[in-house]
């Protein structure tokens, strides 16, 4: 498979992403600047963490207008696979292709710890490697992943089953105290309708590896992968 | 022409940061201060003398980028 990673100015996890794809999965990685304006070839597109542009104004206010974002969102709307991690779920809910906006933190502090989450849905692309109701272990590191959104969109999110992700005790109870950061409903991760772009605040790029002790995140990247028919065969292509 | 334009968070939307300053102002003796709420200020020069072409480019420069509606608010004076 052919996966695009976006740098923007300030991102931070591009080459995380990179790692995990390429050295990890074993498939092939272009980095892409966000100046470019055509995503040709790729299978799956990679919003890295970061601080895009500075945090300036909103998280992601100003990275959505990158000249990539354009060619991202006819991507996006062709049914290509996106995924936004951290400042890339900023950016995908300030460029509309998620509903819902990121507040601060409650605690106003920066939280940077591994956290759990519950697989709310494993029916999707991100997430078939996973078990329904799966408590995965994935850090978070952010400022700004307090999710919030109108009642209606809400109420549509949950009732076509979008929320993928939400924080959650070690044994799986999602409760007000498993809540880092004040998200709403706890949610930690969110999907389009079509089913086809995943927002995601917990890293898990960070966590996809047994050398670092944890690799609850690679079944992210392997659903991914599996959604696509079989993966292993485009590693032997490409001669990984 | 001049903008001077106001982003706040629209009414019921939490602002951790308004209730940080509020605690601060409380232990600073301020008893009577409350419902504090953090917004954004910002100037920018219009290049139009047309006051009704300046008022629909800031309208939308708000819309667009300067303040995300879902959770903001915006006011502005051109001047």
């Amino acid at each position: 498979m052919k996966i695009g990673v976006v740098v923007f100015p300030g991102s931070n996890c591009d080459h995380d992403c990179q790692y995990i794809f390429k050295d990890v999965l074993g498939q092939y990685v272009e980095m892409i600047w966000h100046k470019e304006t055509l995503l040709a070839g790729l299978d799956a597109v990679v919003l890295p963490g970061g601080f895009s542009y500075g945090d300036y104004l909103r998280t992601g206010a100003i990275a959505r207008f990158s000249p990539v974002m354009g060619a991202v969102k006819a991507f996006a709307n062709k049914g290509g696979l996106v995924i936004g991690i951290c400042n890339g779920f900023q950016i995908l809910l300030e460029a509309g292709l998620l509903p819902g906006v990121m507040l601060r933190n409650t605690s106003l502090n920066f939280i940077c710890k591994d956290v759990y989450v519950k697989v709310e849905n494993a029916a999707t692309r991100f997430t078939n490697r996973c078990e329904s109701g799966q408590v995965l272990k994935i850090p978070i590191a952010h400022a700004d992943g307090n999710y919030y959104t109108d009642p209606v969109t809400l109420g549509g999110v949950k009732a076509n089953a979008q929320v993928i992700f939400r924080y959650c005790t070690a044994d799986g109870k999602v409760t007000p105290d498993a809540n880092p950061n004040g998200s709403l409903d706890n949610i930690a991760g969110i999907m389009n309708a079509d089913g086809n772009v995943l927002g995601m605040m917990p890293h898990p790029e960070r966590s996809a590896e047994s050398i670092l002790g944890n690799e609850d995140g690679r079944l992210i990247f392997e659903s991914m992968l599996s959604s696509f028919g079989k993966p292993e065969l485009h590693s032997k292509l490409i001669g990984v | 022409m001049k903008a001077k334009i106001h982003v706040t968070l629209k009414q019921g939307i939490l602002d951790p940061q308004g209730k940080a300053i509020e605690h601060a102002l409380d232990s600073l003796g301020f008893k009577h201060a409350g419902n504090v709420r953090v917004g954004k200020y910002m100037e920018l020069d219009v290049n139009e003398t047309d006051r009704a072409k300046a008022d629909a480019q800031v309208k939308q420069m708000c819309e667009k980028l300067l303040a995300n509606t879902v959770i903001e608010d915006y006011r502005y004076e051109l001047g």
